[in-house]
C-alpha cells in the first residue's frame, strides 16, 4: 500500500545540503567556480527527474529505432545528462542555447515535451517540428536546434549573442559543440570575433572522448579543449556531476553578464551509446571502459547517492519518480507511434515566412503543389 | 514623323560619341572607367526607355524636378541608409563596410552616420561572420551581410544554404530568418578566374532562398529595400561594373517607401518579333542589341528578370506567346544555368506551342575567366553575340 510513503512527512527530509565538488582546471583565470555547491531538496528532485526523463527517453528511442519506427539519424545522449541539466541550472529560459545534433536532451531542458520530441523522431504531425525536421532539427523558444553540420552552430550561437548585446537585454547564449567539432576552423573564427566584440557567449565543449569513431588523441594536437580558445578564459569541468556543471555555468554566466566577453567551458563527459544508432560503439572503445564509467561515474547514480546519503529523499520517493517517468515515456511513445504522419498538404509549406501562398513545382511538370507560410 | 527623325539624330549622336570615346580611350584613362563612361553615355541618352523621350527630357531636365540622376552604387547606398533609419534592428556587417566606406564604396557614409553598433567591420572570416549574421537573424535582428564579392561566399555557403535557407522549413515555421546577403556578382574587368564567377544559378537552385539580380538604379533601390523588409533569406546579386552607371529616377522611385516586388520581372522594351530575357548587366546589352536590330526592322522585347528565384515565368511566357521566339542572355556559364532553367520551363509550359523556333541561350563561355583583355572580352556575351543569335533564331 502507498501508506508507507504517504505517512512519511517532508519535514523528515533535509531541505538543503552543501557538497564538495571537484576543483576545475583554469586557463587565464585567477579564480574559478566555488568548491562547494548547495543543493535544495526541490532542486535535487527536479534534476533527478529531468535526468531520468532524458535517460529513459533516449533508451526508448533506441528501442523504437531498432524496431525501425525511428529512421535516419539518431544520436543519443544517455550518459551526458548532467551536462544539459546542469547547464540549464546555471542559466534561465530567457537565455539562449544552441547545440549540434545530439540534441534531444537539450530540447527537453529548453521547454520541449517528451511527447513532441518522440513524435518528431517518429516523423508525425504532433512532432515538435511537425515531422519536418527529425532528430537533428528540433526548436523551442530561445533554443535554436539541433544542427546537422558539425561546427556550424557555433558562429550561429555567437550571432544570437550579438543580438543579445545589440538589444541590451542582459541575456547570453550558450553555444555547444563536441570534441570533434572543436577542431573546426569556423569555431576559431568565432572565438576571434566573440572576443573582439565582447559578445555574451559561453562556449561549451562537451568532450565525450570520441568524435564518431575517432578518439581525441587521434584527432587533436591539443586535447586541452578548455585552452583551445587561447585568449579566451577557460575552465575544465567534471561533466558527469550535475552540481559541478551547474556551478561552472553560473560562474561562466556571471562572467558574460559582467561584459567581459566570452568564456569557454570544457565538460568532461561520456556517452554510453555509439555515435549514432548506426554505430555499436564498441569497435573503437572497450565494453569494459563503458562499464567502468557506468558503474563509477553515472550522473544519475551520483545524484541519487548524494540525496539518499544526506536524507534529502527516500528510496521509495525516487522509485515513484522512476515509475512516473517510465509512464510519461510510455505514453509519449504510444503517442509517437499512433499519431498520424504529416498531411501531404504540408509537403511544401514553411518555405517562406509571412508570404502569400505560392506554387511549387512537384516531381513532374504537371504536379503543381502549394506552399503556405 | 518627327519622332523618327529625332530617333535617327539621336543614334547619330550616340555613334559619334562612342567613336569619339574610342579615340580618347587609347590616349588615357582606365578601361573600367571607359566602359562605365560609355555605358553612362548610352544610358544618359536612353535611360532604359525610348530615345525620343530622353531628348525631350534633356531639354526639360533643368525645369522638371521630378527626375534625378542616381548611379547604382548610390541607389544601393540610399536604400540601405533609409532602411537603417526606418528599423533599428537592421544592421550591416562585412569586410571594410564601416571605416573604409565599403570596398566598392557602396556603404559610404553609413558608419559615420550610424556608428559601430550598426555598421560592423569584420575580420576576413566569411564562414564565421556569415554564421554570426544568420544567428543574429534567428534572434530577431535584421542583418545585411556583405560579401566583398560573391566569390568569397563559397567559404560561407554552408551558412547561407544549411543555416539560413532551410531553417524555416526544418523548424516547420517556428524560426524565420530575415537576412540579406549582398555583394557584387559575376564578371568584372581584369580580375581573372577566382574573382569573376556568377552565382545566380548556384543560389537560384535552392528552395528557401530568394535570389535577386538588379540591373539599373531603380531595380537596385526598390529590390534592396524589398529584400531588407522581407522576413526571409535574400541573396542579392549586384554587379561591380554597374555601380558607377547613372540612371534617371522619378520622384515616385525616390520615395522612402518605394519597393519593388521580389519575383516580378519587368518588360524594359516592348517588341513583337523576339523575346530577350536577361538579368543584371546583360539587360543593358540586350537593349543595345535591340536598338541596333530595330534599324533592321527587328523589334525585340527585352525582359529584365530582376529576380532569379522565384522566377517570373508568367511574364516570360506571355512575352513568348506574343513573339514566338526566345533568347536568354546571361553572364554566367551555360551548363545548368539560368537560361537552361528558363528554356526548360518554357518547354514544360503553355508557351511551347507558340514557339516558332527552338529557344536558345547566350551565355558566358564555358571556361574559367582568363586575364588578358582580348581573352576576357571573348569570355562574356557581347552585343554582337546577341544580335547574331537573334538573327539565327529568326532565320535572317
Amino acid at each position: 500500500m502507498s501508506l508507507v510513503v504517504a505517512s512519511r512527512s517532508y519535514a523528515d527530509f533535509t531541505p538543503e545540503a552543501t557538497f564538495d565538488i571537484k576543483k576545475v582546471d583554469l586557463h587565464r583565470l585567477e579564480e574559478g567556480p566555488p568548491l562547494t555547491a548547495t543543493l535544495t531538496r526541490e532542486e535535487g528532485l527536479k534534476y533527478y527527474r529531468t535526468m531520468q526523463t532524458i535517460r529513459r527517453m533516449e533508451l526508448k528511442a533506441d528501442q523504437l529505432y531498432k524496431q525501425k519506427i525511428i529512421r535516419g539519424f539518431c544520436h543519443l545522449y544517455d550518459g551526458q545528462e548532467a551536462c544539459a541539466v546542469g547547464i540549464e541550472g546555471g542559466i534561465t529560459l530567457s537565455d539562449h542555447l544552441i547545440t549540434a545534433y545530439r540534441a534531444h536532451g537539450y530540447t527537453l531542458t529548453r521547454g520541449g515535451t517528451v511527447r513532441e520530441i518522440m513524435a518528431e523522431l517518429t516523423g508525425r504531425r504532433g512532432g515538435i517540428a511537425k515531422g519536418k525536421g527529425g532528430s537533428m532539427h528540433m526548436y523551442t523558444k530561445n533554443f535554436y536546434g539541433g544542427n546537422g553540420i558539425v561546427g556550424a552552430q557555433v558562429p550561429l550561437g555567437a550571432g544570437v549573442a550579438l543580438a543579445c548585446k545589440y538589444l541590451g537585454n542582459d541575456q547570453l547564449c550558450v553555444s555547444l559543440y563536441g570534441d570533434g567539432a572543436a577542431n573546426q576552423g569556423q569555431i576559431f573564427e568565432t572565438y576571434n570575433m566573440s572576443s573582439l566584440w565582447k559578445l555574451p557567449i559561453i562556449f561549451i565543449c562537451e568532450n565525450n572522448q570520441y568524435a564518431m569513431g575517432t578518439s581525441v588523441e587521434r584527432s587533436a594536437a591539443s586535447t586541452e579543449y578548455y585552452k583551445r580558445g587561447d585568449y579566451i578564459p577557460g575552465i575544465r569541468v567534471d561533466g558527469m556531476d550535475v552540481l559541478c556543471v551547474r556551478e561552472a555555468t553560473k560562474f561562466a554566466a556571471a562572467h558574460c553578464r559582467s561584459g567581459k566577453g566570452p568564456i569557454l567551458m570544457e565538460l568532461q563527459t561520456y556517452r554510453y551509446h555509439g555515435h549514432s544508432m548506426s554505430d555499436p560503439g564498441v569497435s573503437y572503445r572497450t565494453r569494459e571502459e563503458i562499464q567502468e564509467v557506468r558503474s563509477k561515474s553515472d550522473p544519475i547514480s551520483m545524484l541519487k547517492d548524494r540525496m539518499l546519503s544526506n536524507n534529502m529523499a527516500s528510496i521509495e520517493e525516487l522509485k515513484e519518480i522512476d515509475i512516473a517517468v517510465r509512464k510519461e515515456i510510455e505514453d509519449a511513445a504510444q503517442f509517437a507511434t499512433t499519431d498520424p504522419e504529416p498531411p501531404l498538404d504540408d509537403l511544401c509549406s514553411h518555405i517562406f515566412a509571412n508570404d502569400q501562398p505560392f506554387e511549387v513545382r512537384g516531381a513532374t511538370p504537371w504536379t503543381k503543389l502549394t506552399s503556405t507560410s | 514623323m518627327h519622332f523618327l527623325v529625332a530617333n535617327e539624330i539621336l543614334y547619330c549622336i550616340e555613334d559619334y560619341c562612342i567613336k569619339a570615346f574610342c579615340k580618347l580611350r587609347t590616349s588615357r584613362s582606365s578601361l573600367t572607367e571607359d566602359r562605365s563612361k560609355m555605358a553612362s553615355i548610352r544610358c544618359f541618352l536612353r535611360s532604359g526607355k525610348s530615345a525620343v523621350s530622353v531628348v525631350l527630357r534633356r531639354e526639360f531636365s533643368k525645369t522638371s524636378p521630378a527626375a534625378v540622376q542616381v548611379n547604382v552604387r548610390d541607389a544601393l547606398n540610399q536604400a540601405m541608409d533609409e532602411e537603417l533609419e526606418r528599423d533599428e534592428k537592421v544592421f550591416l556587417l562585412g569586410e571594410e563596410v564601416a571605416q573604409y566606406d565599403g570596398a566598392y564604396k557602396v556603404s559610404r557614409g553609413l558608419w559615420k552616420k550610424y556608428g559601430d553598433k550598426r555598421i560592423i567591420d569584420t575580420p576576413i572570416t566569411e564562414m564565421g561572420f556569415a554564421g554570426i549574421a544568420v544567428g543574429a537573424a534567428f534572434a530577431g535582428l535584421r542583418p545585411i551581410c556583405e560579401f566583398m564579392t560573391w566569390n568569397f561566399s563559397m567559404q560561407a555557403i554552408d551558412q547561407v544554404i544549411n543555416s539560413a535557407a532551410k531553417t524555416y522549413y526544418m523548424s516547420a515555421g517556428a524560426q524565420p530568418v530575415p537576412i540579406v546577403f549582398r555583394g557584387p556578382n559575376g564578371s568584372s574587368a581584369g580580375v581573372a578566374a577566382q574573382h569573376s564567377q556568377c552565382f545566380a544559378a548556384w543560389y537560384g537552385h535552392c528552395p528557401g532562398l530568394k535570389v535577386v539580380s538588379p540591373w539599373n538604379s531603380e531595380d537596385a533601390r526598390g529590390l534592396l529595400k524589398a529584400a531588407i523588409r522581407d522576413n526571409n533569406p535574400v541573396v542579392f546579386l549586384e554587379n561591380e561594373l554597374m555601380y558607377g552607371v547613372p540612371f534617371d529616377l522619378s520622384e515616385e522611385v525616390m520615395h522612402k517607401d518605394f519597393v519593388l516586388p521580389i519575383g516580378k520581372a519587368k518588360v524594359e522594351r516592348q517588341g513583337t518579333h523576339i523575346t530577350l530575357v536577361s538579368h543584371s548587366r546583360c539587360v543593358g546589352f540586350c537593349l543595345d542589341a535591340a536598338a541596333v536590330l530595330a534599324k533592321e526592322g527587328v523589334e525585340c522585347e527585352v525582359v529584365n528578370l530582376r529576380t532569379i528565384r522565384p522566377l517570373d515565368v508568367e511574364t516570360i511566357e506571355a512575352s513568348v506567346m506574343k513573339t514566338g521566339h526566345l533568347v536568354t542572355v546571361e553572364g554566367g556559364w551555360p551548363q545548368y544555368g539560368v537560361g537552361a532553367e528558363i528554356c526548360a520551363r518554357i518547354m514544360e509550359g503553355p508557351a511551347f506551342n507558340y514557339l516558332d523556333a527552338p529557344a536558345v541561350r547566350v551565355t558566358g563561355v564555358d571556361i574559367p575567366m582568363p586575364y588578358a583583355k582580348i581573352l576576357e572580352d571573348h569570355s562574356v556575351p557581347q552585343i554582337k553575340d546577341i544580335i547574331f543569335t537573334v538573327k539565327k533564331v529568326l532565320n535572317m
